[in-house]
């Protein structure tokens, strides 16, 4: 593990690795939303917008998936004080950002036709909207913290204390009275029918490959403006001391 | 569940095009982020 923290060993691997997980990452959700969209049938109940469910469900997961990467890598950051786990922090705010808005942009319209409301302030849809406004205020810090050069170990914290929303939003449906389906797939135990699972967990396995594709890819882009920086100060610095000279 | 008349297939176009949109743009845009740092830092290296 520690190995991979080196940064010249990290883009060894991530100059191969990103374009892999982009372009399967691609491919994979290609088919299982063709799949979800021309091949399952309509549900009993929900009608043809069961559909919706390939690109909600799979966003919703990274949505959660991204801010419990930023809670593990932020973990790694205080107490290793690994530079590479900071970034890859701060790379999964982006992509975990745009997940959540996908999940309660798709959410809703499935909503619409379904409970008859766009929006309810029930557990499920409100732990999701704050996980939402989290991401924001973590993308604002660290980017005050990298501009202004305060301790990275503050977005780190935020991101530590942040994952207690992500135990809420899981336990949600359980904990409160919810418009929101109970857990429909637990540990070992589906109740959902293998004609409608299977695209799905093919749609999860595409949209994570591609989640990760760009976590390495923001992560690359973070390590480069950090080098160039460290790079053009060090020349600034040069030319003083020659200046002085 | 359906409550009212709706055409359930505006709603499903909906749903995918800002999704794939979305993910799209995501995609696109850390790709092309990541070639323009790293082409700068390739530049600053160079002079």
């Amino acid at each position: 593990m520690h190995g991979f923290a080196n940064p010249k060993r990290f883009l060894e691997i991530a100059r191969w690795l990103t374009p892999t997980l982009l372009i399967s990452g691609l491919i994979i959700t290609a088919a299982a939303l063709g799949w979800g969209y021309f091949m399952v049938p309509p549900d009993r109940l929900m009608g043809d917008t069961v559909r919706i469910l390939f690109l909600h469900v799979p966003s919703a997961w990274l949505g959660m998936g991204g801010w419990s990467a930023i809670a593990i890598s932020s973990l790694m950051f205080l107490v290793w004080r690994h530079p590479l786990a900071g970034l890859a922090a701060r790379g999964a705010a982006v992509p975990g950002l745009v997940f959540t808005v996908i999940c309660l942009v798709t959410g809703s319209i499935w909503g619409r036709p379904t409970w008859g409301t766009w929006w309810v302030w029930d557990g499920r849809l409100t732990s999701m909207l704050v996980l939402m406004f989290l991401y924001i205020g973590y993308i604002a810090l660290a980017q005050a913290v990298s501009r202004d050069g305060g301790s990275s170990r503050i977005p780190a914290i935020y991101g530590l204390v942040g994952a207690i929303n992500i135990p809420i939003i899981n336990r949600s449906v359980v904990w409160w009275q919810s418009l929101h389906q109970p857990p429909s797939i637990t540990m070992g135990k589906s109740a959902i029918d293998n004609e409608f699972l299977i695209p799905l967990l093919i749609a999860v396995a595409g949209f994570s490959l591609l989640f990760g594709g760009v976590v390495l890819a923001r992560m690359r882009a973070l390590l480069a403006e950090i080098q160039t920086e460290s790079r053009l100060r060090r020349k600034a610095l040069g030319a003083q001391a020659e200046g002085a000279a | 569940m359906m409550r009212e008349g709706l055409d359930q297939q505006v709603f499903v176009i909906a749903a995918y095009a800002f999704g794939v949109l979305a993910t799209l743009a995501l995609a696109g845009w850390s790709w092309l982020a990541m070639r323009a740092a790293e082409k700068r830092r390739d530049e600053v290296r160079r002079k």
